[in-house]
């Protein structure tokens, strides 16, 4: 661990039952960095991004951020939450609220912040993600790659030190996922602090600063993008590329 | 030789789409036609069926007398009867009553139960009692307990009340009962995805509840809301039981003296004013509902 990290995952052990989901995950995540995460479905992806905003309490090892353990009892989840912007698969808009007030919603009553100040940094927002126009239309009136870009600005709004993005492209229709994936690799360009859980390899490819590869549980092996898909070490890595490709 | 434009470019003869002449009459402008045709033919045969009945006559003058009626709605105090129309209005300010209580209450009920505090186990547990409670027993008996029972216990103020406020006591405790069930359906139907996106924002338990879950649950519980609010206009009739000065109890009243039922029917008459508009407005806010929803699936 280096002061530079924001987010350190320390031996992180996560069981639901019998099942055991993470064995022994550690990861570090940087400023500036974009960290993806690959690997099939059910290998602990989801788990590991929602133990780390604490939606799920780790059975062992530790979760750092900024240096402080989550594990510490003192820490109160709604601000480790408000450092930490994230997004889901199914976007979770929420539907009786206006594009804008999405955006609101968090800075305001979370952060308490004054609404006029909220208000403009969210129609900034909306300018940058291109949809300004829409900023008073209800999310059911669009598309699903409009409502997931929509669902980014909203965790941008909390003005986060870093973004957890969970397979935010696997609900899309193939056609929707393109913008999506634009607008986060303009994030990583903007220097953006992000880690991707992701089934896009060629899009992990060009954004990840670092690839980390999970299996049932095990960080089986994480390098520079062109270490993970040029040149897999591990037999686990190589067959779910094969497969993948 | 003459040739159809299809037989001509396919060479087979295209299938007849058109429904054979007597069925086309059920289609189109012919379905108004047929279908208020039938309307009348109903409504003809069910008033004639009600007229050849052999106690016709009597129930005709018995219920439906038009001067009995008119003079139960108007009331005579020389006779000492009660106005059916002025007494109506005991039951809407009851029902208007309870139901602003009603609301409030069964809203912090269902609130209290969903709410995963463990300050307030005691009183979710208790809640859980009380609406189980007051869900099982019929609001005839509780009018009964309450009505007779509070007076009884001699408790001051509590026990020098009027049948009315016992009655809109009995109406409020159970109906509270009813609303927080409905509250809480509501409550629990919010998505829980909804709940873990705004907990990612940092939004307190309590703001999650205010900003997201509440406003979502109320939508969705409206037109559940206003069929019990509906049944709680009819009920109001309930608390004549105790002497209550209301519609119902003044065509008690009425019947009595000058034996004749008709003050009934325009009692049901008035009720029906009140809760048709609202059936109707409440079927119309159900189907808008659904067809936002299969919109939304599409």
């Amino acid at each position: 661990m280096t002061s530079s990290d924001i987010l350190s995952f320390i031996n992180v052990r996560k069981s639901f039952g019998a099942n055991e989901v993470l064995r022994g995950v550690s990861l570090e995540l940087q400023r500036h960095n974009v960290v993806c995460l690959i690997g099939s479905s059910g290998s602990g992806k989801s788990t590991l991004l929602r133990c780390a905003n604490m939606l799920e309490t780790i059975d062992g090892g530790d979760i750092t951020l900024f240096g402080q353990s989550l594990t510490d009892p003192r820490v109160d989840p709604d601000l480790v939450r408000r450092q930490i912007g994230t997004v889901f698969q199914s976007f979770n808009l929420f539907p009786h609220l206006t594009v804008l007030d999405n955006l609101t919603v968090g800075p305001h009553y979370a952060q308490r912040r004054p609404l006029e100040v909220v208000r403009s940094e969210a129609i900034e927002l909306l300018v940058r993600i291109g949809l300004e126009s829409r900023a008073h239309d209800f999310p059911d009136r669009l598309s699903g790659g409009q409502q997931q870009r929509v669902a980014i600005a909203r965790a941008l709004a909390m003005q986060p030190a870093l973004l957890l993005l969970d397979e935010v492209t696997s609900a899309l229709d193939p056609s929707l996922v393109g913008e999506v994936l634009d607008l986060l690799s303009e994030l990583a360009d903007a220097g953006t602090t992000m880690l991707i859980a992701t089934h896009e390899m060629g899009f992990a490819r060009d954004v990840a600063d670092r690839v980390a590869f999970l299996d049932q549980g095990v960080l089986v092996e994480s390098g520079t993008p062109s270490e993970i898909f040029d040149n897999p070490q591990h037999p686990a890595t190589q067959l779910f590329l094969q497969r993948v490709r | 030789m003459t040739t159809t434009h299809d037989e001509h470019s396919s060479g087979v003869a295209p299938p007849n789409l058109l429904a054979p002449g007597y069925r086309r009459f059920f289609t189109g402008r012919g379905a108004v036609i047929a279908s208020s045709l039938s309307s009348v033919a109903v409504v003809v045969a069910l008033v004639s069926l009600f007229y050849i009945t052999p106690g016709s006559s009597e129930v005709r003058f018995f219920f439906f007398h038009l001067a009995d009626m008119g003079r139960a709605f108007v009331g005579d105090p020389a006779k000492g009867l009660s106005s059916v129309g002025l007494a109506f209005l005991t039951n809407i300010w009851m029902c208007l009553l309870c139901e602003i209580i009603v609301l409030v209450l069964g809203l912090t009920f269902a609130w209290v139960r969903v709410s995963r505090s463990a300050v307030l186990l005691p009183v979710r547990v208790l809640v859980t009692v009380y609406t189980d409670l007051f869900r099982g027993i019929p609001i005839i008996l509780v009018i009964y307990i309450v009505g007779f029972g509070l007076p009884a216990l001699n408790i001051g103020f509590l026990s020098h009340q009027s049948p009315a406020v016992y009655g809109c006591i009995s109406l409020i405790v159970t109906y509270t009962a009813y609303v927080a069930e409905v509250y809480r359906a509501g409550l629990t139907s919010v998505p829980n995805g909804q709940i873990l996106a705004a907990r990612s924002l940092g939004l307190t338990q309590q703001a999650t509840m205010q900003r997201i879950i509440l406003p979502q649950a109320v939508r969705t519980v409206v037109p559940p809301l206003l069929n019990d609010f509906i049944s709680l206009q009819k009920d109001t009739a309930l608390v004549s039981t105790l002497g209550a000065i209301e519609a119902t109890h003044a065509a008690q009243i009425y019947a009595s003296t000058e034996f004749n039922f008709s003050g009934y029917t325009i009692a049901a008459l008035l009720f029906l004013i009140l809760t048709v508009p609202l059936t109707r407005f409440t079927d119309q806010l159900m189907s808008r509902d659904r067809n936002k929803r299969l919109a939304q699936q599409s």
